[in-house]
């Protein structure tokens, strides 16, 4: 186990040996959240590397990362615990046989945690080998509010509620990131109990570092010109701008491809990569993808 | 990145939490929702993380006392004003409150002041009179002023003036009027005496009375929930008699309990597009319609209904469209858009909502043909096609909401555009 950064360079220090190139405002809010215990609550487009802190995070840290993947309809079974129940039936016909129906025993044995099956946030509220866990919570705005309020307890109080065994409590509150897309507004009454950071597209320089860490076969000048096409991109008048996580795709096609370097042709074959709506394929083919890429290199050549 | 910050002069005193409760205070003020929970937050986040870089103070200020995108500007600039010179806020404040409070003396008479006095003479003095409805078939005008008005009239129009009479007819109107929906079932359980599927939590519990004999099973049924209202309406200078009307109706929708919807989001597009839904909370339709009067800027100019569309489809749709939301779309479809770009929007909007139903107040003529061009583009692309114009309308709008096989007159005109 490593032990928690005592400052903000030494977060981004953390992060960077993981290959996630962080803001300094990312990371000024993860060493918050590290020091004072807070749950963290990113937003942002989808494919900014919202989901990566936290694996980077949890393997930094040398902690196991729990993950609950939010979607519609995700209730306390799914998300706390379940119980066991084939095993409660066959420990229920086993005292039956043995002749042991003693009613209050069977209670206290039948409602025990050997017959629990541990989900996401009772496994987080368990002390773990190597310290308390990363708990991720991930596109939290797919699910409904009740289960929003449900997270209240979890995250404020770092415990869980079981009707039939009490509340259990984390010995040592986990360290939890909350993630969420933006498709609706998440309540105030839970933004309220994290630390808030809205993640941005980076600049060109940041997202060159990243690309550089991630996909560090491709070419400095490969790189050079795949990170500015898609800030050049973000910069039109797209239904969904690319994110990072779409950078990386498209520079990992191109090296599969065996590209050296970005002509019209190889962008309106690979284009599927970074644009994923019909729309903006459409906008994008013919000579505005020639266009777009004529800018981009007069830029890299007088920057 | 916040680079061109002034050095930061701090106050002599140097007490830095009483400084930073300040600046929550004038972080309130600007409408952030900050609470006292929050300053202690912030405080400790400021001890923790140390006082050793403007930056990493800005951010640290900012993680605690940020919690929406929208926020963040207001932020930028209270902080890059407060910890220049406190005392540049006040006075910077103190200057703009004799403005606030001349615009206010200024106004002739608040509306719910108007009605109250119309109200307090009751009767005695006729009220104007009403602008009577001409029978239909009678005379036919098409108001069509301004609708393609290359400007933008960025004037406020001062809608809420009405009669008592009129509204009285509006609100006897309204009060007869609901939207009732069908609930969406979730993938969520709750135990229930005759749900199709077995609850075994349950059942194992109950067996426990008995010494762990099963008696009988326990069941549960999925959980319902009611969708989401999504309302764009047109009020621009061809929509400008009928949109009051409407924006009355989905004030009450919006307001009355039990309507069945979860939410409703309400936006108004003229030349552009205007979030009114956090001004329809206000109970009072007069003050609800004040606050959306004055935040909509085109109120009566003219239309571009596919520049606002992209607006909505580009910065709304994946937040309110996201949880199987109706749109319910008011215009009346004359567009000065070149048709390409409408018909594209209107697609978009279509696949991204459960449920589309454009409401056109033309088709309350007989013999309305779509002959715009803005009308052809869109048609194709709605779920449904209704007139809206009298309570009989309106309450066949209720029919077509619950009835999920519902088009309205869509079969109808596309067959009239269809061979043409």
């Amino acid at each position: 186990m490593t032990a928690t950064p005592t400052s903000i360079d030494a977060v981004e220090t953390l992060l960077a040996g993981q290959g996630y190139v962080a803001s300094r405002a990312l990371a000024t809010v993860v060493f918050l959240s590290l020091k004072l215990g807070r749950p963290l609550f990113l937003e942002g487009e989808a494919g900014v590397g919202k989901t990566e802190i936290a694996k980077a995070i949890a393997t930094a840290l040398g902690r196991r990362l729990i993950r609950l993947q939010c979607y519609e309809g995700l209730d306390a079974a799914s998300a706390v615990a379940e119980w066991n129940f084939a095993a409660q039936m066959i420990a229920i016909r086993t005292a039956e046989a043995t002749g042991a129906g003693d009613r209050d025993a069977l209670r206290t044995e039948l409602f025990t945690e050997d017959y629990l099956i541990e989900r996401p946030l009772l496994a987080a509220m368990r002390p773990q080998p190597g310290g308390a866990p990363v708990l991720l919570i991930d596109e939290l705005d797919r699910t409904d509010e009740p289960f929003e309020a449900f997270l209240l307890e979890a995250l404020s109080d770092f415990q869980v509620t079981i009707p039939e065994l009490g509340t259990i409590k984390a010995p040592e509150p986990p360290i939890v990131i909350l993630t969420s897309n933006r498709t609706r507004e998440v309540h105030d009454a839970l933004k309220r109990r994290c630390l808030y950071h809205w993640v941005e597209y980076p600049d060109f320089q940041r997202e060159l570092a990243i690309l550089h860490s991630r996909a560090p076969e491709a070419s400095a000048s490969l790189s050079r010109e795949v990170v500015g096409f898609v800030q050049a991109l973000r910069r039109e008048d797209l239904f969904k701008r690319p994110g990072v996580a779409e950078t990386i795709d498209w520079a990992k096609c191109l090296l599969a491809l065996d590209v050296v370097q970005l002509s019209p042709e190889v962008i309106a074959d690979t284009l599927g990569a970074i644009l994923k709506y019909q729309d903006d394929i459409q906008k994008l083919q013919g000579s505005e993808a020639a266009r777009l890429l004529d800018t981009v290199r007069r830029d890299l050549t007088t920057a | 990145m916040p680079a061109d910050y002034a050095p930061l002069d701090l106050p002599e005193d140097g007490k830095l939490a009483h400084n930073i409760t300040h600046f929550a205070r004038a972080l309130r003020k600007a409408g952030l929702p900050i609470g006292p929970g929050r300053v202690v937050d912030t405080i400790r986040a400021v001890e923790a993380a140390g006082f050793t870089d403007r930056t990493d103070f800005y951010h640290v200020l900012q993680a605690c006392l940020v919690s929406r995108p929208e926020e963040r500007r207001v932020f930028r600039e209270v902080f890059r004003l407060f910890w220049r010179d406190p005392r540049y806020l006040e006075h910077m404040m103190s200057m703009l409150l004799p403005q606030i409070r001349g615009v206010q003396e200024d106004r002739p008479a608040a509306p719910a002041e108007r009605r109250a006095a119309e109200a307090l003479l009751d009767g005695t003095t006729p009220p104007p009179a009403p602008h009577t409805d001409s029978p239909p078939g009678d005379e036919i005008e098409i108001d069509a002023t301004a609708t393609m008005s290359a400007e933008e009239r960025l004037r406020t129009l001062d809608f809420e003036l009405m009669s008592v009479a009129e509204m009285a007819d509006a609100r006897r109107m309204l009060s007869r009027l609901s939207l009732p929906v069908k609930p969406l079932v979730t993938r969520r359980n709750r135990t229930s005496l005759t749900g199709p599927t077995i609850d075994l939590r349950q059942t194992l519990r109950l067996s426990l009375r008995h010494g762990g004999e099963i008696t009988r099973l326990a069941r549960k049924a999925p959980v319902t929930r009611w969708p989401n209202l999504v309302v764009l309406c047109d009020i621009s200078g061809s929509m400008s008699d009928y949109s009051r009307m409407v924006l009355h109706f989905v004030h009450a929708v919006a307001n009355r309990k039990g309507q069945g919807w979860a939410r409703v989001h309400a936006f108004t597009f003229g030349t552009r597009l205007t979030n009114i839904t956090r001004h329809l909370k206000t109970r009072d339709v007069d003050a609800a319609l004040n606050a959306a009067g004055a935040e909509a800027q085109d109120w009566s100019g003219g239309t571009r209904i596919g520049a606002s569309l992209r607006a909505f489809n580009r910065d709304w749709s994946r937040r309110v469209l996201g949880q199987g939301a109706v749109v319910l779309l008011i215009t009346d479809g004359l567009d000065r858009d070149p048709t390409g770009a409408l018909a594209a929007e209107m697609q978009r909007l279509h696949l991204s909502c459960r449920r589309l139903i454009w409401l056109n107040p033309l088709l309350r003529w007989t013999g309305f043909a779509p002959k715009a061009s803005g009308i052809r583009a869109m048609l194709p692309h709605v779920d449904s096609f209704r007139a809206s114009h009298s309570i009989a309308s309106l309450e066949d709008l209720g029919r077509a909401i619950s009835d999920p096989g519902d088009t309205g007159e869509k079969a109808r005109l596309m067959a009239l555009i269809g061979p043409g």
